[in-house]
Order: structure tokens, then sequence, then C-alpha cells
């Protein structure tokens, strides 16, 4: 059963994933091989909060009239970590090895307990309300590939 | 279900705090009562004395940061509204602090009257605390392992609060209770049907979460918890004054060793995939909380095959270092050096606005002062371990984990101090930026 939200589930995989190697690269000092995975991890974390403001979280608030609720705290998640990743931008910049790591461990639990909420809670929500939609999953899929 | 998802229920900064900074007190409180009796701290574990240094650990330090860990995770992880917050933050932490040192002074004055005002104080506000987060679970939209773990866990909470009330009841107003056989009871719901599935529960949650490993195999997410819940109860009816199987006891309570070993390896081999390589002291805390604890489940084995064991007083002094030094004083500190400084990081962004730079969570703790207290709280659990044959290591043992106990609260109170500093810096940033311009402030919420 893959529902509308199943690509997004899998892109939190490959976030956490060059999140990995970004972190590790800072920490060993490699700040080239940073700068490059780092940069890769940024694009997909900005695709994929632009694909939820501006795909899902729409057609779920349209069909369910939730407006304040679950999709609103999201959004303002989403803004502490476009913060975030400004401070790691502002980090590598500088190659502040402590800067980089300091904020990457806050931005880690950040989002982890950010994609638990979507996956455990508002995904399903979203499931169940938008069924199976082929646009609005195409445009999921075209939004995520950057 | 409710249509608002309680996201933003996450409790006032003082609330989890306050049970943090307590803790490490009692921790310290053992490690002088180990001091001030040496060796005859171990001589037998029926004395006073033992009793009072197991419930300065297992409530004092451990149940102390449990609680307030757990008030603050619930409504943020769970979804789960505790009803009344601050009273029952007051209720609770009072019960703790107030009912340890009840216990502990009952234990070590032999006073009857201590005991009897323990009794009713602990099981009302304990019990509250339990019933409370009990309902709270069970009212929570949101599902999982660790959702239904935890609320087997608080049921192994409920019995254990149940049958301490009962010993201490018949310490209070001399009641002819079978005392040996309801202590072993208690004990075993406290640390395995309590403590062990509370620190599961969690498992599953932060152990890919910090690490980035896979997740918990479903089969052990799903079981672990209810087959160790009903191996104790199993074991526990074994206890009962009828006539007792004792092949039947040690065969359950051997099952239930050996499914919390499995637990441990699973957790160690999941640490061991992880794809975060960067290393950090809540990972050498967790994974020296884990290789302990498979020790000490094989300890627990042998003892349960080699029933004339239980007579050499060293045995259960052992099991009580490993479990509570070596797993869970690891575990805790582990989880309040992420706990802390990221309720620091979130609570300091409520202050800030969009734009307004908040310091990270590496500038709440630094991780050279609590890799400090990694290694003197491991050079406390190897010379107490090293007292069972060699007695007098009990003093540097004891020495040890007091200045553990310190570093850790000066690491605690350093974080506390931090978010002052910071949120008074904050909110003065946030003033001058305001102040020459007068225009209103934009929308910066997102």
């Amino acid at each position: 059963m893959s529902g509308i939200t199943s690509a997004l589930q899998h892109h939190h995989k490959l976030c956490d994933e060059d999140f990995a190697g970004a972190e590790e690269a800072a920490h060993k000092g490699d700040w080239t091989a940073c700068a490059a995975i780092y940069d890769k991890f940024r694009n997909e974390m900005l695709a994929h909060f632009s694909v939820e403001e501006d795909v899902l979280f729409p057609a779920f608030e349209e069909r369910s009239g939730m407006v304040d609720g679950p999709t609103q705290v999201m959004r303002s998640e989403h803004v502490q970590m476009r913060a975030l990743l400004q401070q790691m931008d502002e980090a590598l910049l500088q190659k502040n090895a402590d800067d980089f790591g300091g904020t990457a461990g806050t931005l880690l639990i950040m989002m982890q307990q950010h994609n638990m909420k979507e996956e455990n809670i508002l995904y399903p929500m979203c499931d169940q309300a938008l069924g199976q939609d082929g646009d609005l999953q195409s445009r999921i899929a075209a939004g995520l590939n950057v | 279900m409710q249509p608002g998802l309680s996201f933003e229920q996450a409790p006032p900064i003082s609330v989890p705090f306050r049970f943090f900074l307590t803790a490490p007190l009692f921790g310290m409180a053992a490690g002088l009562l180990l001091l001030w009796q040496g060796p005859a701290a171990f001589a037998s574990r029926w004395t006073p004395v033992a009793l009072a240094l197991t419930h300065l650990l297992a409530v004092g330090f451990m149940l102390q940061a449990m609680c307030g860990a757990l008030l603050q995770m619930l409504p943020v992880a769970a979804g789960a509204n505790i009803w009344q917050p601050r009273r029952v933050t007051h209720l609770t932490h009072a019960g703790l602090t107030i009912g340890t040192l009840l216990l502990v002074a009952g234990f070590l004055s032999g006073t009857a009257l201590l005991f009897r005002i323990a009794v009713p104080f602990m099981t009302i506000s304990l019990g509250a605390f339990a019933l409370i987060v009990l309902i709270a679970l069970f009212r929570t939209p949101a599902q999982g392992p660790t959702i239904s773990s935890l609320r087997i866990a608080v049921f192994g909470l409920i019995v254990t609060i149940a049958l301490g009330a009962t010993l201490a009841s018949a310490f209070g107003w001399q009641l002819a209770l079978p005392l040996i056989e309801i202590t072993h009871v208690h004990a075993a719901w406290g640390l395995g049907g309590w403590s062990m599935l509370l620190v599961a529960s969690v498992a599953y949650l932060v152990v890919p979460m910090f690490q980035l490993t896979p997740p918990y195999p479903a089969w052990l997410a799903r079981s672990f918890s209810l087959t160790l819940f009903c191996l104790l109860a199993a074991w526990s009816l074994t206890w009962l004054p009828l006539q007792r199987p004792a092949g039947l006891q040690v065969a359950l309570g051997c099952a239930a060793a050996l499914l919390t070993m499995v637990f441990a390896v699973v957790t160690l081999r999941l640490q061991g995939q992880r794809r975060r390589k960067v290393t950090e002291p809540t990972l050498l805390f967790w994974r020296l909380a884990m290789a302990v604890l498979v020790v000490a489940t094989f300890a627990v084995v042998l003892q349960q095959l080699n029933p004339g064991v239980e007579d050499y007083a060293g045995v259960p002094f052992l099991l009580g270092v490993l479990l509570m030094v070596g797993v869970f004083m690891p575990v805790i500190s582990g989880m309040l050096y992420k706990i802390m400084p990221f309720l620091n990081w979130m609570h300091l962004q409520k202050i800030g606005k969009p734009g307004l730079v908040v310091p990270n969570m590496r500038q709440m703790i630094s991780e050279p002062r609590m890799m400090m207290q990694f290694r003197l709280h491991l050079a406390a659990l190897i010379l107490l371990l090293a007292a069972v044959p060699l007695p007098w290591l009990v003093y540097p043992g004891g020495v040890a984990l007091i200045a553990s106990c310190v570093w850790l609260e000066w690491n605690l109170v350093v974080a506390t101090r931090n978010y002052a500093r910071f949120s008074s810096e904050l909110a003065a940033r946030l003033a001058a930026e305001q102040a020459p311009s007068p225009q209103p402030p934009s929308q910066g919420r997102g």
C-alpha cells in the first residue's frame, strides 16, 4: 500500500543519509567534501519543505478543513529548521567545525522529531483524507526531484 | 480522534528541570553513605544500609529523573497531555524528594513512624502520577511500539508502588507479612517491569533518532514489553506461599533475563549499524549501559541456576551495581545530555523571532565536560564491581560515584544557567532591534 505520502517518507531517509555524510566530513575537517554533500542535503531539505508547504499541506487543508491544525505546526518547524540551515551555511563558510557540529546536532533532533510526527500522525491523516490522487502524487514526485 | 494534535503542549522548562537537578543529589548521597559505611554496606542485601542505598539510587536518582523526563516527553513525543501539569509536577517532585528522604531515614534509624508517614505520602503522590500518566497514554491518538510499551511500563510502576507500600506498611505497623518474598518481587518489578520497560520504550524512539540507526526489528518492538511483563507476572506468582514450584521459578527468571539480554544485544547491533559516524557522549553512555546489561542479565541467569549463590552477600551487591550504576544511571545521564540542551534550545526559540540566532545545543553543555563525567562514572562502576572481591575498593568507588554525580549536577547547573543567560541576552537583543524603529513587528509566525 503506497499512499500519497510514501515518496515523502522515503525522502526523509535520503535527507538523513546526506546529513550524516556532511556531518562526518565536517568532523574530519574535510571541508571540500562537506561543502559538496551539505549542498545536496540543503537542497533536498528545502525542496522537501516546499513540496509540503505548496502541494501537500494545501491539498490536505482544503480536503479536511483543518487549517490551523498540525500543518501549521509543521510549517513553523520548517521555519526553525530553515534558520538552523542558515546557521550551518554560515559555519561552513567560516569552516567553524564547532558551530557546524553543534548546529548539526540540534538540527538532527529537530528534524527527527519532526519526521516522527509527520510519519506517525500527519502523513497517515493525509493519506486517509486524500486517497489515491495521481496528479497530486506526480506533483510531489516532481517537487522532490531537484 | 481529536482533531487538534497536541504538538505544542510542551510544559514550562521548570517542570522537567527541577527533577533533573534533584536526581544527582541523591546519587551523591548514595556515595557518601558508601564512604560512611565502608564494606559493611554490602555485608548483606537485608541490612538497613543496603536498603537505604538501593532506594537512594532507585527512587532518589532513577525514578526522579525518569518522572521528569516522562512529564516532558509525553505531550511532545507521544501527544499525551497530562492533566493539571503544574499540580502533578509539584506533587510528584515532593513525593519523590521527601519520600526518598523519609524512606532512607526510616531504614537507617529503624523508626516505624517514618514509614507510617512515607506510606500514605508516597502512595498518593506517586500513585497519582502513575495513574495520570497512564490515562494520558490511553487517551493519546498516537500509536506505535513506544506508546504501547510505555503503557505496560507504567503498569509495572504501579505494581512496584503497591508492593513497596505493602513492605513499608509492614515496617510501619509491624505487620506479619512474608517480607523476603515480597521484597524479591518488588525489586524485580522496579528494575525489570518498570525501569527496563521504560528504557526499552524510549530506546525504540531515540536509538534510531540520535544515531540514525535502522529501526528496531518489528517483532522485538512489538513483543518485548508484553512478553517481559507476562514472564515477570508468572514469576511473581511462583512466590505465592503455596507449594513453591522451584524449577518453574528458575525457568521463568532465566527466560526474563535472556529476553532482556536479547534486547541489549539488538540495541548494540543497531548502534553498530548507525549511519551517523560522529561519536557523542550520549552514544557512549548508551553503549556502556547496553554492554553492562548483557553482563548483568548473564549474571542473573547464573544466579538463578546456582541457588546457593544467594547466600554469598556479594551477589546482590554485584547485581545492584551492574543494573543501577552500570545500566540505568548511564542511560539517564546520556539522555539528560540530550534532553536539557534541546529543551534549552527549543524554549529559547520561543523567546526569539525568526532571524534571531539562538545558541546551538553544544553551547549549552560542552562535550568535553560530558566526557569527563562519562570517565568518572566508568571509574565508579569498575571500582564498585571490584569491591566485591576487594572490599576496601568501596572507598575509592564511593568517591568516584560522588565525583560522577557532582560532575553531572554541575553540567546540569551550567545548562540551566546558560538558559537563563541566553534568554536574557535574546530578550535584550530583541528589545534593541525593536527600539530604533517603532513600527509594528512584522508577522513573523510561520
